[in-house]
C-alpha cells in the first residue's frame, strides 16, 4: 500500500480522496482537509477571487494541491479563460474543467469539455475534465491531453451514488488514465464501492459539506476510500464478483 | 377620467416575440383549483423525489398548510443538497424613482406625491463606492419605470460603473426589448428580474391603470426577451397578496419552469415579495398571505425547482429572514435603502418605494448568517 500512489500528470499523491471546498463554512475547511487526509482540494475560482471579505484561499492549508475548477463556464472559451485566470492568481497548473450549460441538472457539456481540454493541455495545464461517462468522449479527452478523467456518478449534489456505474467501469477498463469518480457520491459506502470497482480516486463535496459533523464525515470518507482501495488491490473474491461457484465444475468431464 | 387602454394590446414600441410560454402559463394557472387538493395529494407529493407539476399544485394548496413542518424539512434537505450552507449576499441600489406607471399599491406610482430624484453618473459611482466598501460584490440596480427619465443608455452607463466595483450586476428596471437587453448585458448586466405582480390579467388591469406597465403580455415576456438578449439569469416574482396568491405562486413557478425547459442554461431565480405599506398609504398589507403561507410558497418553489436561487427581501423582518435562509432561501439583501441616494454621505435625494422591515447593515446580516452556521457568499460568478 505504501507504494500505491495516485499519479496525475506526473505528480504523485498518497491520498485518493479529492475534497471539495464549496457549500460549507470556511472555518471548517482546514479540519475537513486534515481529517480527510486530502492532498488535493477543489476550489471554485468564481468564489475565490481575491479581495473578498472572506477569501477561501486563506483557509486552505498550503501543503495541499489546489485544483481550481472552471464552474460558471458555459462553453470551452469561458473555461479556458477561467483556467488562465486561475494560473495567473497563483492557483498552480492543475485545472478541473467544468463546462455546464444546464441549470437544472448541471450535466457537463462533453463536446465543449473536449475543446477546452485540448487547448489547456497544450498550454501545459494538468487537465482534469469533469464529464458524462461516455467511452468515445473519454478517448477523445485522453487524446486531447487530459491527465485524468472525472466521470460523474450522478448529477452534482444529488447524493444518489454511482448511477452510472456500468459506464464508469467501461472507462476504468478501457482508458489508461486515472478515472476519478466525481459528483453524486452521497455517502462513504458509495465512495468505497467506486474504489472497489477500480476507480483511481473519488471526489466528494456536497456529501461532506452537508453532514452534521463536517470533519467527522471527511474522515469517514477517507476510511471508506482506503477500504475500497485495499479491496480492489487485494482482488475481490469470486463470490462477491461473480456469484457463487458451482461445487462440481462444468468442465470436470474433460480428460486431456 | 379618460378611458383605460386595452391592457392586452402591445404598444408600437414593444417587441412581440414568437413564444407560447405566456399562453401555457395562463392556461395552466386557470386550470389550477387549489381547493381541489387533499391531504393525500400533499402526502404523495412529499413522498416523491422529483416534484411534478401536480405535486407543486398540491404543495401550494390550502390542504398543504397543516403539513408545513414536513414541507419545510423537505425543502431544507433539497436546499442543502444543492447549495450546502451557502447564502449569497447583495444589496439593491435605487438610482431613480421617476415612474410613468400608475400601480395603485406602489410608492413610486406616478400619482403618488413623493420626492422624485435621479442619480447622475457621479452620484451613482459614489453610492457604489460606499456599497463596495461594505464588502458586497453583487449589486441590484433598480429604477422606477420611466423610459424617459431613465433611458436604456442611462441604465447601461450605470451597469458600466457597477462593473468597476462589483462582480455581479442585476437589473430590476422596466421591461425592455431584446436588443435593449443585449445592450445592457454588454454594458455589464448579468441578470434581469421582472415582477409580474399578478398573472391574473383581469386583476392586473385594475391595479395598473396607466403607463407601459399596463400592457400585461409585454411584461410577461420580459424574461424570455432578456434571455434572447444573452442575459445569464432571469428572476420571477408575483407580488403576493394582489390576487389569489396560490394561483399567482403557481403561475410564477410554471413560468420559470417553462423558461428553464426552453433555455436550459438560464439561471433561474425567484423573489417572494408580499405587499407592504407605502408613503401616503399605510393601509396596504399582504392580506391573507401570512408568514405560514409565505413559507409555504417559498418551500413549494424550492421543491419544484431545487436548483433555483430564492431571494428574501427586506420586506420581511429579521426573524423571518434569518430563519428562511436556513430552510429554503439562498440569497439575502443587506444594508438596504429603497430610496434614492441613501448609501453615501450626501444624504437621501428621493423617497422610498416601500417600508422595509429589516434595516440591518451588511456586517450585521453577515454575522447573523455565520452565527446560524451559514456561509455568506459575496460572489458566485467570475467574469472572464
Amino acid at each position: 500500500m505504501e507504494n500505491d500512489k495516485l499519479i496525475i500528470g506526473g505528480h504523485e499523491f498518497s491520498s485518493r480522496f479529492i475534497l471539495g471546498s464549496g457549500k460549507y463554512s470556511l472555518e471548517l475547511i482546514k479540519a475537513a482537509v486534515e481529517n480527510a487526509g486530502a492532498e488535493i482540494i477543489t476550489l471554485a475560482l468564481r468564489r475565490a477571487a481575491t479581495g473578498s471579505v472572506a477569501n477561501i484561499l486563506d483557509y486552505i492549508p498550503e501543503s495541499v494541491t489546489l485544483l481550481p475548477n472552471t464552474s460558471g463556464a458555459r462553453n470551452a472559451d469561458e473555461a479556458v479563460r477561467i483556467a488562465r485566470l486561475a494560473r495567473e492568481v497563483g492557483c498552480g497548473d492543475f485545472i478541473k474543467i467544468e463546462v455546464i450549460r444546464d441549470s437544472k441538472y448541471l450535466l457537463p457539456d462533453n463536446y465543449e469539455t473536449i475543446k477546452a481540454t485540448e487547448i489547456l493541455a497544450k498550454e501545459g495545464f494538468v487537465v482534469m475534465p469533469y464529464m458524462y461517462p461516455d467511452l468515445n468522449v473519454a478517448r477523445s479527452l485522453r487524446d486531447a491531453g487530459a491527465a485524468s478523467i472525472m466521470p460523474l456518478g450522478a448529477p452534482i449534489g444529488s447524493n444518489r451514488g454511482i448511477c452510472t456505474k456500468d459506464f464508469i467501469k467501461i472507462l476504468i477498463d478501457e482508458i489508461d488514465l486515472p478515472i476519478i469518480v466525481d459528483a453524486g457520491i452521497g455517502k462513504p459506502s458509495q465512495a468505497c464501492e467506486a474504489m472497489e470497482m477500480g476507480a483511481a480516486a473519488v471526489m466528494a463535496n456536497t456529501a461532506v459539506a452537508t453532514a452534521g459533523d463536517v470533519p467527522m464525515m471527511a474522515e469517514a470518507f477517507k476510511l471508506a476510500i482506503e477500504a475500497g482501495r485495499k479491496a480492489y488491490l487485494s482482488g475481490l473474491g469470486r463470490i462477491i464478483e461473480k456469484g457463487a461457484a458451482a461445487s462440481s465444475p462444468l468442465t470436470g468431464f474433460l480428460e486431456d | 377620467m379618460e378611458a383605460r387602454t386595452n391592457h392586452m394590446e402591445y404598444l408600437s414600441d414593444m417587441e412581440q416575440i414568437k413564444s407560447d410560454i405566456k399562453d401555457r402559463v395562463i392556461s395552466a394557472m386557470n386550470e389550477y383549483e387549489p381547493n381541489r387538493y387533499t391531504a393525500d395529494d400533499v402526502r404523495q407529493a412529499l413522498r416523491h423525489d422529483e416534484i411534478t407539476v401536480d405535486d407543486f399544485k398540491a404543495l401550494l394548496s390550502p390542504a398543504a398548510e397543516e403539513f408545513i413542518e414536513e414541507i419545510a424539512a423537505k425543502a431544507q434537505a433539497e436546499t442543502r443538497k444543492h447549495f450546502g450552507n451557502s447564502i449569497n449576499m447583495f444589496t439593491p441600489l435605487y438610482i431613480s424613482n421617476y415612474c410613468e406607471n400608475y400601480c395603485i399599491y406602489c410608492g413610486f406610482n406616478c400619482k403618488n406625491k413623493i420626492h422624485r430624484a435621479k442619480l447622475n453618473y457621479e452620484e451613482i459611482e459614489k453610492e457604489m463606492q460606499a456599497i463596495a466598501k461594505t464588502g458586497l460584490q453583487e449589486v441590484l440596480l433598480l429604477t422606477g419605470e420611466s423610459k424617459k427619465m431613465s433611458n436604456v443608455e442611462y441604465i447601461g452607463e450605470a451597469c458600466k460603473i457597477a462593473r468597476k466595483y462589483f462582480k455581479v450586476v442585476g437589473l430590476e428596471v422596466y421591461p425592455m426589448n431584446s436588443d435593449e437587453y443585449a445592450y445592457v448585458q454588454k454594458c455589464g448586466a448579468d441578470y434581469v428580474t421582472v415582477f409580474q405582480e399578478t398573472y391574473n390579467s383581469d386583476k392586473y388591469e385594475t391595479l395598473h391603470l396607466a403607463g407601459h406597465k399596463r400592457v400585461f403580455p409585454y411584461r410577461l415576456e420580459a424574461q424570455e426577451r432578456a434571455l434572447m438578449g444573452n442575459m445569464r439569469g432571469v428572476g420571477f416574482a408575483a407580488l403576493l397578496g394582489l390576487a389569489d396568491f396560490r394561483k399567482d405562486a403557481f403561475a410564477t413557478g410554471m413560468h420559470a419552469y417553462l423558461i428553464q425547459r426552453k433555455y436550459p442554461h438560464a439561471e433561474i431565480a425567484f423573489s417572494c415579495p408580499r405587499l407592504r405599506p407605502i408613503i401616503n398609504n399605510d393601509k396596504i398589507n399582504p392580506k391573507d398571505v401570512h408568514e405560514t403561507q409565505l413559507l409555504q410558497v417559498i418551500c413549494a418553489y424550492r421543491l419544484f425547482m431545487p436548483f433555483a436561487s430564492i431571494t428574501i427581501s427586506t420586506r420581511e423582518c429579521e426573524r423571518f429572514r434569518d430563519n428562511i435562509v436556513q430552510i429554503a432561501a439562498t440569497k439575502i439583501s443587506a444594508g438596504v435603502d429603497v430610496g434614492i441616494g441613501g448609501h453615501g454621505d450626501e444624504g437621501k435625494k428621493g423617497d422610498e418605494q416601500f417600508e422595509i422591515s429589516d434595516g440591518r447593515n451588511v456586517k450585521q446580516v453577515y454575522d447573523a448568517l455565520c452565527k446560524n452556521g451559514m456561509q455568506p457568499v459575496m460572489s458566485d460568478y467570475i467574469y472572464v
